[in-house]
């Protein structure tokens, strides 16, 4: 265990019934840092937060908040939290809620410096009961930054927004970063992964498959992408060696390969008109569902 | 203290990293009050929780003690001072079991809680706002029922009044217990009809509004209603049963064995 990381499950595990949720976990958050973790659902992201939280207590394993067990208050007044799920109590007004959550702290924001930062102003005087599913998410954003932790837990923060609130929430999280927070994010968006976290790591059946950098990901998956127009046939091109797999859309042929170089020199060669030749490496969409299929099969 | 500079569209910075996790105790205190004062706001801002429970009591009273049975009462002060108890209570039992029991309910199954916990909410006040919501309540009850009790030419003392009050609306809390109770072993679904049935049984077998036959008089002691019923009694100068030492001890243990369950099951489970 080391003290050094502000979050830490070491070999966690967690059962429900008969439900593995978690199999031997280890994670650690450090200073400073954006950290995603991602997975498909059901794979044990939310678990992971809820030990680290102290929601919940491992089977087996530890999980730490700044060195200290998460069960204690002065720990947890270093943290700010969005939940997935949770209804909050529809009669107070926005800037109540806001306020109501920034008492547990001992330096927080005022209620107005929350809402400006998290653009939900306009909503302060509102019933909470009253808003739509995206401004929720904002409030509730407001609620985990008011406290000033110096880490913040977000559980699939973006899910209901739309683009544009997405997008502002995104810069709130990287000034925030800027300014020393660290944050542990679970999101289902991978874009929203690549543009915001210095560290990720993809979660399936309970233990994390992969962690490094969003480019580390993708180094992991060595496989290309190759898009051309040509005459050659889907049937031709998939028997090559080093083609995983060949797909045709209209008059373009999608061709995935674990050697893209020998593949390129061989269809070059072959189709002397081939044009609109793109090669991309996949990105971390590909590689997630790449990494994940593994690990199911 | 931190100290925070807040420009147009940045994010705060901290110029003390290290910032001390401590709370004053006025800062304590503060977390404390602003919980209650939200939990009571909240309540009152739903007028299905706060209208019957607010109104209700010195409505009925009012119906029942001047309108239908005001001549009556004239000549049989006892009479009125009994019906006068009833209402009282009924009053004040209502925002501690229904407050606790259907609203801890919901907001275990709705995450409420969930994120209470996580957060860093002094753990008791949690249970201490929706105590002192219960309290205020009761103290509201009791200022309605007092308002209206001259209408039907009763009179009590200074002291009658007082120990009337103190009764009623400690009174609230062993119904807090009880509701709490409910609320951490149900869901939202069916703490409604279990706090309706504790809540009706309770008032109508403890001999609450009408005196009970003999063979319902002797299971009577089983609800903490007749305990309360009985010290309501001895304080506005009616004939009680049973010693009032007995009395308060079966409702201070009640309510303490009740909430220490409540709040373990709280603490482990949510």
């Amino acid at each position: 265990m080391n003290d050094s990381f502000l979050a830490e499950l070491s070999g966690a595990k967690k059962k429900f019934r008969n439900t593995v949720a978690l199999d031997g976990l280890d994670l650690q958050v450090r200073t400073g840092e954006l950290f995603a973790v991602l997975g498909p659902n059901g794979t044990g992201k939310t678990t992971a937060i809820s030990l680290l939280l102290g929601l919940q207590q491992p089977d087996a394993g530890t999980a730490r908040l700044f060195g200290k067990s998460p069960h204690l208050v002065e720990t947890r007044r270093q943290v700010g939290v969005m939940m997935q799920e949770v209804s909050l109590a529809p009669e107070l007004r926005v800037r109540e809620q806001i306020d109501l959550v920034a008492s547990y702290y001992p330096a927080p924001l005022t209620p107005d410096a929350a809402m400006e930062l998290t653009n939900t102003t306009p909503l302060a005087g509102r019933p909470y009961g009253k808003l739509s599913g995206g401004q929720k998410r904002q409030v509730q954003f407001a609620m985990a930054i008011v406290g000033q932790p110096k880490l913040l837990f977000l559980d699939e923060p973006t899910v209901g927004l739309d683009v544009q609130a997405r997008e502002r929430m995104w810069v709130t999280l990287r000034k925030l970063v800027d300014n020393g927070a660290s944050i542990v994010l679970t999101t289902h968006y991978l874009e929203e992964a690549e543009a915001l976290a210095d560290r990720v790591a993809v979660l399936a059946k309970g233990r994390v498959i992969a962690s490094g950098t969003v480019n580390d990901m993708r180094a992991l998956v060595v496989r290309k992408r190759i898009n051309c127009s040509t005459t050659l046939t889907v049937e031709e091109v998939a028997a090559w060696p080093g083609v995983e797999t060949a797909t045709a859309d209209k008059q373009r042929l999608l061709i995935t390969v674990s050697n893209a170089e020998s593949v390129l020199r061989r269809l070059l060669a072959a189709d002397q008109n081939l044009r609109e030749l793109e090669v991309r490496s996949a990105g971390l969409a590909e590689a997630f569902v790449e990494l994940t299929q593994e690990t199911k099969s | 203290m931190t100290a925070i500079s807040m420009e147009a569209g940045s994010a705060p910075t901290r110029e003390d990293s290290t910032r001390d996790s401590s709370m004053s105790a006025a800062r304590l205190f503060r977390a404390y009050l602003t919980e209650a004062k939200y939990e009571t706001v909240r309540m009152l801002r739903t007028p299905a929780f706060a209208i019957p429970f607010l109104g209700l009591p010195a409505l009925l009273y009012l119906l029942f003690g001047v309108v239908i049975f005001g001549a009556a009462i004239r000549n049989d002060a006892q009479a009125g001072l009994f019906i006068f108890a009833a209402f009282a209570l009924f009053g004040v039992m209502g925002p501690g079991i229904f407050g606790f029991g259907m609203v801890v309910a919901s907001e275990r199954e709705h995450g409420l809680l969930t994120l209470k916990r996580a957060l860093p909410m002094p753990p008791p006040a949690y249970l201490v706002a929706k105590l002192l919501m219960a309290v205020m309540f009761a103290v509201i009850v009791m200022a309605t029922m007092f308002a209206v009790l001259p209408l039907s030419q009763l009179k009590l003392t200074v002291g009658q009044f007082f120990a009337a009050a103190a009764v009623s609306i400690l009174g609230a809390l062993p119904f807090c217990a009880i509701g709490l109770f409910i609320g951490v072993l149900t869901n939202s679904r069916s703490a409604p009809a279990f706090v309706n049935i504790i809540y009706q049984v309770m008032m109508h077998l403890s001999g609450l509004f009408y005196p009970l036959p003999k063979f319902l008089r002797a299971i009577a002691p089983i609800w903490p209603t007749y305990h309360l019923q009985q010290l309501f009694f001895t304080a506005i100068g009616l004939p009680s049963q049973g010693s009032a030492i007995t009395h308060v001890a079966v409702l201070v243990t009640l309510t303490f064995v009740l909430t220490v369950f409540a709040v373990r099951r709280l603490a482990l489970k949510g």
